[in-house]
């Protein structure tokens, strides 16, 4: 059975004072109201980041009882993977109306933390926290320095992904950065660095958000108020955890995940129009553009730089601004799927891919630990 | 930094590392070796032959990062973290210890070196190695 999006919602931005639940309310809510769906219609709920319980929590707090939930806790690319199982569960009947949110209050909470949270039970408590790598800063700063390593590929190509960003997120108002400025290579270049190659600039923001998206079916989709946007084709691929597992830093499972979406939608990569590609750090979209099919290895870096990807490009990239602009909760992959919903509508205002038909978005989650590749269509 | 844990799995490696001896667990099953050490062969699933396996503490880095934000407010900045790939194969995350960064690093030889523990274990870690 073929899914469909039909409400998206961001929460509000950036630093906003609001709790967790707020933001949840305040996403989950208005992607309801964009839907025309109401609370009582929702019986699939899929969420985390709310206590330890996030899916009972929230429904409890929402009034909900669902028969369906799913709460895989995989990094910011969760969100992919609930659509995923969002399209499993609609097709089996267990649930018709599913509700995919997330929120978080990190930069008004000040709960990052650099080196991340280590698990005393696990392995890297002994093997990997005694050198004190950032988390997850270090490990794709080690990615990004095998990348220029092996393709020979540009730090100022590198650093362009940033500005690309930036560009973007001066044609989106809710874009934390959208009066920023413009964002030059030198810039990034001279920002601290952090953990090298990667300076603070090469960084995604740290920011509160949060975002919503209500699927169900393509069929009921078609009677309600907004332009379905089928879901394709869903992959995901696992890899690793620990900074240390994975035999090749640049063989990341997005590959597996991009082929087997792509192939499942029906869809080429050269068919894409719009590429919602996870920037939690420059080095990030770069590996998908090329694991996903869309650049030639060791070329996407420089296929960046080029413009290709920024305003008015033949490939337009993370248009809302990406992590490195927009917003940047912890966990991001929400907001993919609202902006590509919202460009497959053509509601995007200034920074609309003009007749936008077919969008992949891809979730990276942890380091590089778990892919998840969404291909998604106007339905015209 | 606080002393590292311990478990029972890893004591022998940790005990090694006292007489600053560096081990990969081994399975006698199937020969493969793998780091960090586990209670299962990640090769062929057994559990019954894990040994382990001296190392002659070479190796190359596989990749690394200069940290200039410390997570640990007592931990001086700048330092190397490093993925090194021993001659053994398996890969340790460790840190380059007196060296002078430069690019040209990734893919170097290193020669393991050692730093104290409060506990009187020892942390490997690893210095380029010098030319022949
Ligand atoms: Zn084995």
């Amino acid at each position: 059975m073929t899914v469909a999006v039909v409400g998206v919602a961001e929460s509000d931005l950036g630093h906003t004072g609001a709790s967790v639940l707020a933001l949840q309310v305040q996403a989950v809510t208005r992607a309801l109201a964009d839907a025309g769906l109401a609370l009582r219609d929702v019986d699939g709920l899929a969420t985390n980041g709310v206590g330890r319980f996030p899916t009972t929590a929230l429904a409890d707090y929402l009034g909900l009882t669902p028969t369906w939930v799913e709460s895989s806790f995989v990094g910011g690319s969760a969100f992919e993977l609930y659509l995923a199982r969002a399209e499993q569960a609609i097709g089996a009947g267990q649930a018709e109306v599913v509700v995919i949110s997330f929120a978080s209050d990190q930069r008004s909470s000040r709960s990052r933390r650099l080196g991340g949270t280590v698990d005393e039970a696990l392995p890297e408590a002994q093997f990997e926290a005694p050198y004190a790598p950032l988390y997850p800063i270090s490990y794709y700063a080690m990615a990004a320095q095998a990348y220029l390593h092996r393709y020979g590929a540009s730090r100022e190509d590198l650093a362009a992904v940033a500005v690309e960003a930036r560009r973007w997120a001066l044609l989106n108002p809710a874009a934390f950065r959208h009066d920023a400025g413009p964002l030059t290579v030198a810039d990034v270049l001279a920002a601290p660095p952090v953990s090298t190659p990667l300076t603070a600039l090469d960084c995604c923001l740290v920011t509160d958000g949060g975002g919503a998206v209500v699927v169900t079916s393509l069929e009921r989709a078609r009677d309600l108020r907004r332009p379905p946007v089928a879901v394709l084709g869903c992959a995901e691929a696992t890899s690793h955890t620990t900074m240390a597992s994975c035999d090749d830093l640049l063989d990341t499972g997005a590959q597996r995940s991009g082929a087997t979406a792509f192939a499942r939608a029906g869809v080429q990569p050269g068919d894409v129009d719009l590429a919602m590609l996870y920037d939690s750090f420059t080095i990030t979209p770069v590996l998908s553009l090329e694991a996903l099919g869309l650049c030639a290895p060791g070329e996407a870096a420089g296929f960046v730089a080029a413009g290709h990807t920024g305003p008015g490009g033949t490939l337009p990239m993370n248009t809302n601004g990406g992590g490195l602009s927009y917003c940047h909760p912890g966990q991001y992959g929400v907001l993919l799927l609202v902006e590509a919903v919202r460009q497959l509508r053509g509601e995007c205002g200034r920074r609309q891919v003009p007749g936008a038909e077919v969008a992949v978005a891809h979730g990276t989650g942890g380091i590089l630990s778990h892919c998840a590749t969404v291909v998604l269509g106007a339905d015209r | 930094m606080n002393p590292p844990p311990g478990d029972a799995l890893a004591a022998p490696w940790w005990d090694a590392t006292r007489e600053r001896r560096l081990l990969v667990q081994t399975c006698g099953a199937c020969g493969h070796r793998q780091h960090h050490p586990r209670l299962l062969c990640t090769n062929c699933g057994g559990t019954d032959a894990l040994g382990w396996t001296p190392c002659a503490g070479t190796g190359t880095v596989d990749s690394f990062t200069v940290v200039h934000r410390s997570p640990e407010p007592e931990r001086q900045v700048p330092y190397v973290v490093a993925r090194v790939r021993l001659t053994e194969g398996p890969i340790l995350l460790t840190n380059l210890v007196g060296i002078e960064v430069d690019d040209s690093i990734l893919g170097a030889g290193v020669v393991l070196a050692w730093s104290p523990l409060p506990d009187g274990r020892n942390l490997p870690v690893f210095t380029l190695a010098t030319e022949a």
